[in-house]
């Protein structure tokens, strides 16, 4: 392989290499500093005069004598069924101490858009034993799903539950996790790390870790790496594979890096203008394909910066990914876990997966009963601070109490209880049933009739 | 894509940054497209700088070299026109996915070419001309039974027209000829057309027919023209989908065109399952039969998205050239707007707003433009009705898109994330959007609803407005600090809101509401307002008129599709009820 010694310029994680052979787009570049060292680029610019590399890793040791070597492929991943169980670098080496990977294949790791008319529809039920996540903002196989938290909030054990709990009720196929952290602390990588071997997820884990002292750069291929290891357990090896990707504002972050060394023109915020498409190529690696047998379902974890949802970092992903669970900080100051705010969170493919078949009949309008009534609730403490509990009418009144009981028997659940979707529905028409039976105009009257706790105990007495 | 030998030129690539290459030594017009290196990837020509040519390349374009060949086919970039369009899925550029998959598998690989039409299906061509007939550009020479829906075969735009000298019935593909004219020239049912140029009309009429959606708030209160344009922009998830999704089955167009431009592939796999399984109210036949989409996710190539809007409205116009009213949706303008500006800014152009182009107005208002209601070349009368979906970062409807969006379209449907947080579907708020058709239409309802339509539309919307003036009252003094009179009111406005305006998109009966049931709830409620306003005035208090049963039933009448005797009970329960409470 020919090492060209012509690099011009070095400016933060981006190197300019002059006078090459034609080098193709996005290739792999090893690049050999005066130690011996080998750091890994990819080409982001190409022609005949000059190539931009993005450097994975710390630019630190490069110089004008350092060696470029094009390898003349693309990023490429080995990967195999024994990478279950094991921990990753961001790069994809192992730093388990354990061998290499013995790959059964290799994979680009920008992976291909699946083809719109090759997906099945999603529409299996995930439970995962958290009420305002299967009662109100259902999760189906395939989704990609993200929590939208900020920072001092416990969306790792929101996640982590999630991991712990998640199945699909009857179903006995096997699953695995794939998780990866970009530029989270090694103190939250060893908690993640701690619980998966504690409920011994680990030995169905991929781990990949890109922690905060890491090359920033590096953390834009993480995800692809883990996404390309779930595709192929999942599309290949017929796994159901739930990916958890934490988190995704560092990702963005070294993003927007990259674009100020390239002097991009700057979209919103400084983030590049392309960051939508961005984000695209890796959220809409999650799906179904018809005639496999495997499914890959995400859960991004961002934190807003600010706790604000309109940044563009959370904003884009909303538009990608098929809804959102907010994480709320008022809800945790109350002291209730999991503190997730029902009213901006949803889940646009829980149509598809909830009803007779899926879950119990009621579902929707049950859900959809639960919101209006704790919206009116929540709007009525604005009311209430101005004018006094006084001044409401009985209706009113009847509401806020609602809203309260809400947060504090339906939110609010253990760290490590599982409610089956039965319980959880069960619970909110105890939680509807404080109501006067004609505030329930989202349900129909049958389903009143056949679930609401007076009809029922007169049934069964 | 054919290639035109005679244009044909060799050129090397010079340089690749994303989706945006250079060439040079290529002869090159604008929007010429191009195949570019070895795999042959499909490219248009966006700019010419001295001997470079700016190429955007419509897949990926990840280990592609310098020096790699670059041809161009001297043509621009056209989509083909013919029986055929009918229940296909696309892509941006007007390959089939189907073909696709069976090509290149699960994933979508590059280098891939697939014509939009099979060009081996056969087809049975029934004349409606004679020889001997003289035509002209765009006259209906014949049919195709499509699907259930007629194919007019036409006499191409920009052709001369001639008397015929041979035509006949038969089985024919797309490329055969099926009409020979006197001069010789043969005329096959496959058309090209440039997706950039809109294709040629007599002239544009005035909107004045509504496009019927079934939807009560659309309907009611904001209805669209045939031939009008509307935007929905929405802060995700505000129900944007649903509701464009919902106007695909059941808005009275015969056509339906629909574009899903840098959208979710699982929402794009929804509407793909649940299209072939939908039933068009008026034939009983599945949608899908009337039905072209277009699917370019957002994880498919950016230049192709750009290039999905064209693809899917001049497929629009050539349904609106035999005759049809054609309705498009466009999910999301935003994200076509978004993908210009990427492009751009490989371009290194001088950004506008926001880091938009500065051309980004110009090409909004052209797009919005191609739609109306016109009269044909062939005389026939045909509509195009454009909807566009914006999706305004953080819900700012004063960003750039939203801003010139607004500037073109006639109607507004403002989504509003509030009213979806409070299960209020659709989730249009019913204050800040607007229709700018309501005069051109008033006429229409007049005569197909009722003339009592249009007085009682403006009655229900003075209701709401004073009920929004009225909540902020309450807001601050709490509702039983207001005259007995605008209690009731604000019981009327809710139901308005909860009866009429919400409508249950999943339910079997409620997802479609014709505009004679618009018109019987919306009365059925005035009637209540009416005895309410009577009864106070011989001293009845707002508790009791507020407290009045039977009017609670009135929701039943959504879900209910023989309404007419439920709803009957229901008024004369009312009646009763008031007789009554004065009776006491």
């Amino acid at each position: 392989m020919k090492e060209y010694r012509t690099v011009t310029q070095i400016a933060g994680p981006l190197v300019f290499v002059e006078k090459t052979e034609p080098v193709g787009y996005s290739e792999l570049v090893n690049i050999v500093t005066a130690d011996g060292t080998v750091k890994r680029g990819q080409v982001l610019d190409t022609s005949d005069e000059i190539v931009v590399i993005q450097v994975f890793e710390t630019t630190a040791g490069i110089g004008r004598d350092s060696g470029i070597r094009f390898t003349g492929e693309t990023i490429k991943m080995p990967v195999g069924k024994d990478m279950l169980g094991r921990i990753l670098s961001g790069g994809g080496k192992p730093i388990d101490g354990g061998p290499e990977i013995v790959p059964e294949k290799r994979l680009e790791i920008t992976g291909a858009a699946i083809n719109p008319y090759a997906r099945a529809s999603p529409a299996d039920f995930i439970q995962t034993g958290i009420s305002t996540i299967d009662g109100t903002n259902t999760l189906v196989r395939g989704q990609k799903l993200p929590i939208f938290s900020s920072s001092g909030l416990p969306h790792n054990d929101v996640a982590l539950q999630i991991a712990r709990q998640a199945k699909v009720p009857g179903s006995t196929e096997e699953f695995a996790v794939v998780f990866a952290a970009m530029g989270i602390t090694r103190e939250e990588a060893n908690y993640f790390m701690a619980d998966f071997e504690k409920t011994g997820a680990l030995e169905r884990a991929v781990v990949f870790l890109n922690l905060a002292d890491d090359p920033a750069v590096e953390r834009i291929i993480t995800p692809r790496l883990a996404l390309t290891t779930a595709e192929y357990l999942a599309f290949e090896l017929g796994y159901h594979v739930l990916v958890i990707l934490t988190d995704m504002t560092n990702y963005c972050e070294a993003l927007r890096q990259i674009g100020a060394a390239r002097e991009e023109v700057p979209g919103r915020r400084g983030y590049p203008g392309y960051m939508y498409t961005d984000l695209a190529s890796i959220y809409e690696r999650a799906g179904i394909i018809k005639g496999t047998k495997g499914s890959v379902t995400q859960i991004p974890i961002l934190t807003m910066p600010g706790d604000d949802i309109t940044h563009p970092i959370p904003d884009l992903t909303g538009y990608i990914t098929e809804g959102q669970i907010v994480v709320n900080r008022d809800l945790h100051r109350k002291g209730i876990y999991a503190p997730i705010n029902v009213l901006p969170s949803l889940s646009r493919l829980m149509n598809l997966g909830i009803g007779k078949g899926h879950t119990r009949e009621d579902h929707k309008k049950v859900s959809d009963q639960l919101y209006a009534a704790y919206a009116e609730g929540n709007d009525l403490r604005g009311l209430v601070a101005i004018v006094g509990k006084d001044a409401l009418s009985e209706r009113d009144r009847m509401f806020l109490e609602f809203a309260d009981l809400f947060e504090d028997r339906f939110v609010r659940q253990g760290l490590y209880e599982d409610r089956s979707i039965e319980e959880t529905l069960d619970l909110s028409w105890d939680l509807l049933s404080t109501l006067p039976e004609e505030q329930l105009v989202r349900i129909d009257r049958e389903l009143i009739q056949k679930y609401h706790p007076k009809y029922r105990k007169k049934a069964q007495g | 894509m054919k290639k035109g030998k005679e244009n044909e030129a060799q050129g090397a690539l010079k340089r690749i940054s994303g989706p945006v290459v250079t060439a040079v030594g290529l002869n090159a017009h604008m929007y010429d497209v191009v195949k570019v290196g070895n795999e042959e990837l499909m490219g248009e020509v966006i700019k010419i700088q001295g001997e470079n040519v700016i190429i955007q390349v419509y897949e990926d374009t990840a280990g592609i070299r310098p020096g790699e060949p670059v041809t161009n086919t001297g043509l621009s970039l056209a989509v083909e026109l013919g029986p055929g369009l009918l229940t296909s899925i696309y892509d941006g550029i007007q390959r089939p996915l189907e073909v696709l998959v069976n090509k290149m598998g699960n994933f979508i690989e590059r280098g891939v070419s697939a014509p939009g039409l099979s060009h081996e299906k056969k087809w049975e061509f029934v004349p409606t001309m004679k020889v001997g007939d003289v035509v002209k550009a765009g006259d209906i020479l014949g049919t195709v039974q499509e699907t259930n829906i007629v194919h007019k075969v036409m006499v191409p735009p920009r052709s001369k027209g001639g008397k015929i000298k041979k035509i006949a019935a038969g089985s024919f593909t797309v490329d055969e000829t099926v009409c020979v004219l006197e001069d010789g020239t043969e005329i096959v049912m496959l058309q090209r057309w440039p997706v950039r140029v809109p294709r040629p009309v007599k002239q544009k009429l005035n909107p004045d027919i509504p496009l019927i959606t079934g939807q009560r708030i659309l309907d009611g209160l904001f209805p669209i023209a045939k031939g009008g344009t509307a935007a929905i922009p929405g802060p995700f998830g505000s129900g944007k989908t649903v509701t464009q999704q919902q106007l695909a089955k059941w808005s009275d167009a015969e056509i339906v065109v629909y574009i899903g431009c840098g959208e979710r592939g699982n929402e794009m796999t929804e509407v793909l399952t649940e299209f072939p399984d939908l039933e068009d109210p008026k034939t009983g036949r599945p949608l899908m039969e009337r039905t072209v989409l277009i699917a370019n996710t957002s994880n498919m190539p950016v230049a192709a998205r750009e290039a999905s809007v064209y693809t899917g409205i001049t497929i629009a116009e050539y349904f609106r050239d035999m005759g049809y009213d054609v309705s498009l949706m466009a999910d999301s303008t935003s994200r076509w707007a978004e993908a210009m500006r990427e492009i751009s800014s490989r371009l290194e152009e001088m950004p506008g707003e926001e880091g938009y182009p500065a051309y980004l107005a110009a090409r909004l208002s052209e797009f919005y433009e191609r739609a109306g209601r016109v009269i044909n070349l062939n005389e026939t009368g045909g509509s195009v009705s454009v909807i566009g979906a914006v999706s305004p970062p953080g819900g700012d409807f004063s960003e750039p898109v939203t801003q010139n969006t607004l500037r073109i379209v006639k109607v507004f449907w403002a989504l509003d994330a509030k009213l979806s947080q409070r299960r209020h579907f659709p989730a249009i708020n019913w204050l800040n959007s607007y229709s700018l058709y309501l005069d051109a239409l008033n006429e229409w309802y007049d005569r197909e609803v009722s003339p009592e339509w249009n007085p009682l539309r403006a009655w229900a919307m003075g209701v709401l407005q004073k009920e929004a003036e009225l909540q902020e009252i309450v807001q601050l003094v709490g509702s039983d600090a207001l005259p007995d009179e605008e209690q009731v009111t604000i019981e009327v406005a809710r139901m308005i809101r909860e009866i009429f305006l919400q409508q249950n998109a999943y339910d079997p009966v409620d997802t479609y509401c014709s505009m004679t049931k618009q018109y019987d709830m919306m009365k059925a409620i005035k009637h209540y307002a009416d005895l309410a306003r009577t009864a106070q005035t011989v001293g009845a208090t707002p508790q009791q008129v507020i407290s009045i049963k039977s009017k609670n039933e009135l929701v039943q009448i959504k879900f209910t599709k023989d309404y007419e005797p439920m709803l009957a009970k229901i008024q004369k329960d009312m009646e009763a009820e008031f007789d009554a409470m004065r009776a006491a």
